[in-house]
Formats: structure tokens, sequence, C-alpha cells
């Protein structure tokens, strides 16, 4: 043997990482498991995702206060020695010394300059909401300016401010749907893999046919006899959208229906509600939160196309299909559809990495170094 | 110079993100010459596998790495750290494998024919006509009959002993030198078992071959091998001739390991006890469906027309060969699948009960299964998981009296009952054997089914699961049915045999007449290949 000049080359006594048992480990105040720590550090360990999954959290954080951000009246006001906060409240021009008993429009310069005589105004980020008719100088729609940072839609609206409800509006959805669809779909799944035999043959069946209806046409009847709003699209997408997990969760509890843990919970007398929630569930959560960053961003991109095709949310709402599809009208206002485009892409970008990351971290063969 | 020549071997594997590597074996050396047959054995994690991949090089570099000492040398040449196109001309054409899970190393989607002569394609570069006739003398060598007809076969079409002869021909397609053998029987029932031995033996002495035999077993080690290295803990810690090893054993490990079989024999039991559980015409037949009506064509017998009696108090053990229905047995005891016949428990017939009525009785029955790594939820912890039979059959009164009661179970099978907060996969095989006894223990059952419960252990462990299982017995009255198909254990615990073959029973009697005077020629094969291993040589 030779010497090795180096000592802690070769021959050194390899330490093992024990982690120790008594002391718990916790995530966001909870007990975890191992395998979910060594699942979050695997997507912490997974940079892009990791940094995705931040920057979404920020925009979503910012557009769920998209009222403080974006909105046509004040923050705050300071007028005679009171405060007045017309973003909560409403309050009428007569509070401010005006004649008129209705609602004071914050717009109306006259208003402005009665409550600057005796106070102070503290104005949102964006003066609009996205309703808001804006006084740049037509032709709408107007290019960008200093008032209207990304220019105005054809309607005189301030192109920001509706993308920042637009992108609120489109998670909501997604995410509701996401989350309803899962409950359904994992529920249906777990009762054909866990009773298979005829339910499970009964309920494929079913979902093949169901699945082969005409979603857009439906949507499209719909749309003849009542306005759709956030409610309809989302209880009649859902209608459609819970067959997409039912696969995968039925092919794990087939699965885990055999493993032995199960067996001996049989043998133990234990209820089937009660192994379908304790023993079976967790295992098919894994390829549920695997695929739900995917059904999110199906859900956004359904509301979008609805709304660009003009069965979507009802007119006038901020959504970022019906801006697109202004785009499309307006090729000579680029300022529509690039920055629409920007956005939709960044969003569903941000989403399909952070997906990768959850993927990526739940698979025990993957190693990320 | 040694054919094959493994000096200061070390291989550790990259921690997790930055913990330190673990190391999986450390600077061994040991060399194997034409001819002759060397066997590593050790139990499981002690670095015997790892050892075999790391002399084709097959280990997932490089996550896993070798030290700068490391070396392994083919006929002179440096394996570690060759190019891979020449390490691709070694791997399977000098060097063949055979590994140990006959049923997962076959391509499902290929027949025979196209896997073994993919590598004579590879490394001979024989035409069609030409690799089909060596097909076709190899399947003839590793004796696998109707060779032309088994051609076209797909691995699902064979048993697990024909896959592992189609393995060896594979491996040894291309006349290799040496012969790595990964367990090669571990999954193999005992009488294929003996045949694959023999062939191996057989094969190496006609082809000349090296044999480098993974092993856990000392009855193969004995027959098989001309010399030994005892791994653990991924050292060798004794080396030299097989019979010098057996004969005089230096390392207390080694000793350890010899004297691990488990021993003793049931303590006998009340011959006027009262059956607790009669079983009269048991069948469990599972409908073939053909065509396109899914009319029922025949049935897959699993169990058919069994009778037994297991009196109070006593054990039987039902002995068989895989396939031969003792678990489809077991479960249908327990009311766990459905099937036909009478079961009656302590006098009452349970076979129509329904599952709501028959939770209370669920008590008094309880199953351990064979598998101690899936038969535990990897997500609930020890004392989720003994407490959940206590909770459904409201066995404690509040919180504190069941942790009394998880804790006195833990301590009565031999665990630290500090051990209740920790995870299943933090403890050994042995360890999550005895916390799925301590589940079935828990709510004080009379009548314990036992799958299979030490064939999934090492074999010093099995030792002391037996013990353990005999000394619950004692201390509580218990009644088993011991379901196994390694004999020795069987004769270590069972007050009578049942042997099962094909769904029936064949023979059954008291344990001394069955082993010491077995009549049915299928338990006479059955003791024989357990108890005598025959291989070449001794056979």
């Amino acid at each position: 043997m030779t010497g090795s000049p180096d000592p802690t080359a070769s021959g050194s006594a390899i330490r093992v990482m024990v982690p120790n048992p008594l002391v718990p480990d916790r995530f966001l105040g909870r007990e975890i498991t191992p395998i979910t720590r060594r699942r979050l550090d695997n997507f912490r360990a997974n940079r892009r995702a990791w940094w995705s999954l931040w920057i979404f959290l920020v925009l979503f954080g910012v557009s769920l206060f998209a009222e403080f951000v974006a909105n046509d009246r004040p923050i705050l006001i300071r007028y005679d020695g009171g405060f007045y906060v017309p973003i909560l409240r409403n309050y009428s021009e007569r509070t401010f010394g005006g004649f008129l008993g209705s609602e004071a429009d914050f717009a109306d310069p006259e208003v402005v300059r009665m409550i600057r005589a005796k106070g102070w105004i503290i104005w949102p980020l964006i003066p609009y909401h996205y309703d808001t008719i804006t006084h740049a100088p037509g032709p709408y729609p107007a290019a960008p300016s200093a008032a209207d940072w990304l220019g105005t839609d054809d309607q005189g609206r301030d192109v920001l401010s509706r993308l920042i409800y637009g992108f609120r509006i489109s998670v909501l959805f997604g995410l509701s749907l996401t989350i309803l669809s899962s409950i359904v779909g994992v529920a249906a799944g777990a009762v054909q893999g866990y009773f298979g035999g005829i339910v499970d043959l009964g309920m494929q069946r079913f979902i093949e046919v169901w699945s082969g209806l005409p979603v857009l046409y439906l949507l499209i009847i719909l749309a003849s006899f009542v306005q759709p709003n956030f409610w309809w699209l989302l209880g009649l997408m859902l209608l459609f959208s819970w067959t997409s997990l039912v696969d995968v969760v039925r092919a794990e509890f087939l699965r885990a229906r055999n493993f032995d843990y199960v067996r001996a919970a049989r043998a133990l007398g234990v209820s089937n509600r009660v192994i379908i929630f304790r023993h079976v569930l967790p295992n098919a959560m894994v390829a549920t939160v695997t695929f739900m960053p995917f059904i999110l961003n199906g859900s956004i991109t359904t509301l979008t196309s609805l709304d660009f095709l003009g069965f979507g949310l009802p007119a006038g709402s901020a959504s970022l299909g019906e801006l697109l599809a202004q785009g499309k009208d307006n090729l000579q206002a680029p300022w529509l559809g690039i920055t629409t485009f920007i956005v939709l892409a960044l969003m569903l970008s941000l989403l399909t990495f952070v997906g990768e990351g959850v993927r990526d971290a739940f698979d025990p063969r993957k190693v990320t170094r | 110079m040694s054919l094959l020549e493994v000096r200061d071997l070390s291989v550790s594997f990259a921690g997790w993100r930055g913990a330190p590597p673990v190391s999986a074996v450390s600077r061994i050396s040991f060399s194997l010459e034409r001819g002759e047959t060397l066997a590593l054995v050790g139990e499981s994690g002690s670095g015997k596998s790892v050892t075999a991949l790391s002399i084709l090089q097959l280990l997932p570099y490089p996550s896993a790495a070798h030290d700068k000492d490391s070396s392994i040398k083919f006929a002179g040449e440096e394996l570690i750290g060759a190019p891979p196109v020449r390490l691709r001309e070694v791997r399977g054409n000098r060097i063949g494998m055979i590994f140990q899970e006959p049923m997962t190393s076959l391509n499902p989607l290929h027949t025979l024919e196209k896997q073994i002569s993919e590598t004579l394609f590879i490394h001979r570069h024989l035409s069609a006509a030409a690799a089909r006739e060596r097909t076709l003398d190899l399947l003839h060598l590793v004796g696998l009959r109707d060779a032309e007809d088994r051609l076209q076969s797909y691995p699902h079409q064979l048993s697990g002993g024909q896959r592992q002869r189609v393995m060896i021909a594979m491996s040894i397609a291309n006349e290799p030198d040496i012969l790595v053998a990964d367990e090669p029987t571990t999954a193999l029932d005992v009488t294929i078992q003996a045949q694959v031995l023999k062939l191996m033996h057989d094969l190496r002495d006609r082809l000349g071959m090296a044999l480098l035999l993974i092993t856990h077993d000392l009855a193969i080690v004995r027959h098989m091998a001309d010399r030994v290295c005892v791994m653990t803990k991924g050292e060798i810690v004794e080396s030299g001739p097989t019979a010098a090893i057996f004969a005089r054993p230096r390392h207390p490990y080694t000793r350890h390991l010899l004297e691990a079989e488990p021993k003793g024999q049931a303590v006998p039991a009340d011959p006027a006890a009262l059956p607790l559980v009669e079983v009269d015409h048991l069948k469990v037949w599972f409908p073939i469906r053909r065509g396109l009506l899914r009319r029922i064509r025949g049935y897959v017998k699993a169990v058919d027309r069994v009778s037994l009696t297991v009196p109070a108090g006593s054990t039987v053990g039902v002995v068989g060969e895989s396939g031969s229905g003792k678990t489809t047995l077991g479960l249908a005891l327990l009311r766990l699948i459905s099937s036909e016949g009478q079961i009656r428990f302590d006098g009452a017939d349970i076979a129509e009960t329904s599952q709501t009525r028959l939770r209370p009785l669920r008590r008094q029955m309880q199953i351990v299964f064979q598998d101690p790594y899936s038969s535990l939820s990897p997500r609930l912890s020890i004392a989720q998981i003994i407490s959940e039979g206590l909770q459904v059959h409201r066995l404690a009164a509040d919180a504190d009296e069941r942790r009394r009661v998880i804790e006195a179970a833990l301590v009565e099978v031999g665990l630290d009952p500090s051990a209740s907060q920790r995870y299943p996969h933090e403890f050994s095989g042995g360890q999550r054997q005895r916390i799925a006894i301590a589940r079935a223990l828990v709510l004080k059952p009379r009548f314990l089914v036992l799958d299979e419960p030490t064939s999934a252990l090492d074999m010093s462990v099995q030792a002391q699961i037996v013990d353990l299982l005999r000394e619950l017995q004692i201390r509580h009255g218990l009644t088993y049915l011991f379901i196994s198909h390694d004999l020795k254990v069987v004769r270590a615990l069972a007050h009578y045999i049942l042997v099962m073959k094909d769904g029936e029973i064949v023979e059954s009697g008291t344990t001394e007449a069955v082993m010491d005077a077995p009549q049915n020629p299928y338990t006479k094969a059955l003791m024989t290949a357990a108890f005598e291993v025959v291989t070449a040589g001794q056979g």
C-alpha cells in the first residue's frame, strides 16, 4: 500500500449522517416524515422550480391585493381633520363639501381639488380600476404613455390595470377548478380502484362516454340562455375536468389495495372508509400532487381560450383572453397583444417550472445534485 | 496471475445534498482462479451485491465511487476506469452475470430467442441462422425441455426455474471466463434450487469457468464453493477454503452465522386440546373467463377441498412450494378472501358471517405477513400502526392507557418502547417483523396465521423470530397456523404438518411422522431438496 500524501483522500473513516430520531422534523409547524423532508429538499435543490414558485407567489400575492394596487379610488384621504378610506367604504360627494348626494367620483378633478384644499390624498400605484375609462387622449386603443404605462384598450381602459385583475381572476379560477376537480377526481378514482369489479367497470365506461361530450358546444348553448359568470363557468368546467385525475388515482388504489399493510388493516377489522383515507390515499397523493400544477395550467388556459372566443366571463370583466382578442382585432396596437402574451407566457412557464420541480421531487429515482 | 484480482476495493455512495458519502464496501481483496468457485457470503446489506456489480462496473456512477486504491484486474487488465467501449466488450462476453430475480431480469417484451441471441450478435457478430443454432445449443445445455418450441416463448410463459435457466443460458452464451451469480436461487423453490445449482456446477466444469457465487445461504456454500469469503458491513472478515471455514470458523461473525440456523423444536402441546379452528372442504376457485361474453371456462383451483383442524395451543405448519395455495388458504381462513366450505372458529361457523358481524372476532384471529417491508404502512409511526387495532376494538380507555399497552407490546416482542414514535423505514427487516407481530399481539388474539414470517429475513434473524414465536406461544397459549416453504423453520416450530401441492393437501400428520417417514413421493422430494441440497459431486 502506498502512503497517500493527502490524509483525507482515502481510508479515512467515513461518517454517515444519522438524523436524530428524537427531535421530530418540522415544516410549517407540522411534523413531517423523512420522506417528505427529502422531497422538500429535492424541490428546493431545483433552483429553477424554487425561484419560479417564489416569483409566482409574489405575483399572485400582489394580484390578490389588486384593489390596493390599481383602483380609481384613493387608498386614504385626509380631509378636514378626519381620515377617509374610499377603497373600503363609499362616501357621498357631500362628505367632501360637494353638492351632489351621489357617490364621490374621485376621477372628477373638481372633487380632487376640494379634498386637496383641506387635506391630502394617497392614490394607489395605478389610479385606474379595470373598468375605469381613462382620460387618455383618443383614439382608443391609445398607445402607452406616462399616465397609462401599457396604453389603453379599445374602450379606453388601462391595460396594466386590466392585466393585474385578469391575472388574479385567471389564477383564482384555475386554483378553484384544480382543487375542486382534484377532490372529485380523487374520490371517484378511489372508489373505482378500491372496490374494483363492477363498480370500476361501470364508472370507467361512464367516464369514457362522459369525456366524449363536446364541452365547447355545451358552453355555447349555455351562453345562449344564461349570462355565464365565474361560478357558472367553474361549475360547467368542473363537470368535465374531474376525469383527468381519475385514471392515476384508480391505478394507485388498484395497486395499493393488495398491499400487505392494507390486508393487515382489514385483518384488524378496520373499516373500508378508514383504510381508504389512512392507508391508501397517501399513496395516491403523490400522483395527485404531481399532476396538480399541470391541471392548474390547463384550467387557466381553458378560461383564457373561452374568453378569447367570447364564451367566457361576462363582457367588461378583466380577463386575459378578452385582452388577447382585442389584440387580435387591433393589430395596429401591438401593446395589447404583446403585453398579454408576455403575461400569459410568464404565468404558464412559471407554473410549468414549478410543476416540473414537484414532479422531480416526488420521483424517488431522480437525484438532483 | 489470477483470472480476477480484486485489491483494496472500496465503494461509497454519495450522501444526500452535502451529507458525507456512505460507505458500502471498504477495502476488500480477493482473487479468483480459473475453474474455481468462490463464494461471497453475508447477510443483507453486507455489500455482496455491490461488490459483484463493481466487477462489471455496473454501479450508478458517478453517485457511486471507488477509492483511488481500488483495483479490479481481470486477466491482468484494470477494469476500474476502463473506457466504456472496453467494458462493453468484457460484459456479457468475458464475464457473465446472473441476477437474483428471474422475474424481472428478462425483458417481458422479447422472445427467448431474441434475448439470448442479442448477446451473440453484439459480441460474436453471428448470422441469424448461426445465432439461432447456438441459442438452441445453449438451451439444450441448460436443460430446458422442448427448446425448439420454447424459442418463440415469452418470459411470462416460463416458470421461475425455467427463467433462471434462460438467464444462465444468456450469461454463458459467449463462454465467459467468469460467471458472477448474485443469489441465483434465492427466488426459487427448493426442488428447483437444487437443479439450478447442479446445472451451474456442471457448466463450470464443462466450460472451465470461474464461478463467483454470491449468497446468504450457507447450505449452498457448503456444497458448491471451493473457497469462501465472509462479508459483513462491507468488509471481508474471514476467508479460506470452505471445509476449513465450516470446521474452524475463527471470526466471531462467521461463528454467529454458522450457529444461526433455526434450531430446537416445538414444546409438546396438549394432545387432548379442543380444536380452535376447523376447516371442512374449503375451496378457493378463481374463475377463468374467456371469449367475448366472458363466460367462465374453468377455474384455477388455488385451494381445493382442504380440510384441517388446528387444536388450541398448538402449531400447524403448512408446507409447499410457491403456487401451492398456502397463502390463499391462510387468507381464506381469516375470511380475507372469499371461499366456499365450512370454517369453524371456536365452534362457530364463520364462513357465511358478514364482514361487519365478523369484526369482533377479528380481535381473536390475526395474521403476520411475509414481507415486513410491505406489511407496515410507511407513513404511519410505529405507535399509530400498533394502536390501529386497539382503536377499532376499543381496547384502551384513553390515550395514556393506549400508550402503556403499545409499549408493553413492544417490550414483549423484544423492542425498545422508545421506538414507538419512529417510522418503519428506520428499522431493519427483523425489527419490522417484530413490529408486525406486536401489531397482531396487542389485541391478545387466540389464533395467529403466520404467512412465511421468516422468509424475507436473514438467517440469524430468522432464528431469533422463531425463538420469539415459540416463547410467545408458551406464554400466551397461542394457536398458530404457520405457513412456510422452509422446512427447517417449520420443523423448529410446528406440532403438525400439512404438505400442500397444487391447492390440495397431499400429506399430513405430526411433525416427526412427516419429516422422518414421508409417505408421499412429493413430500419425499421436498425433504431431500431441503435437507440435503443435491448438487453435482455430492448427488
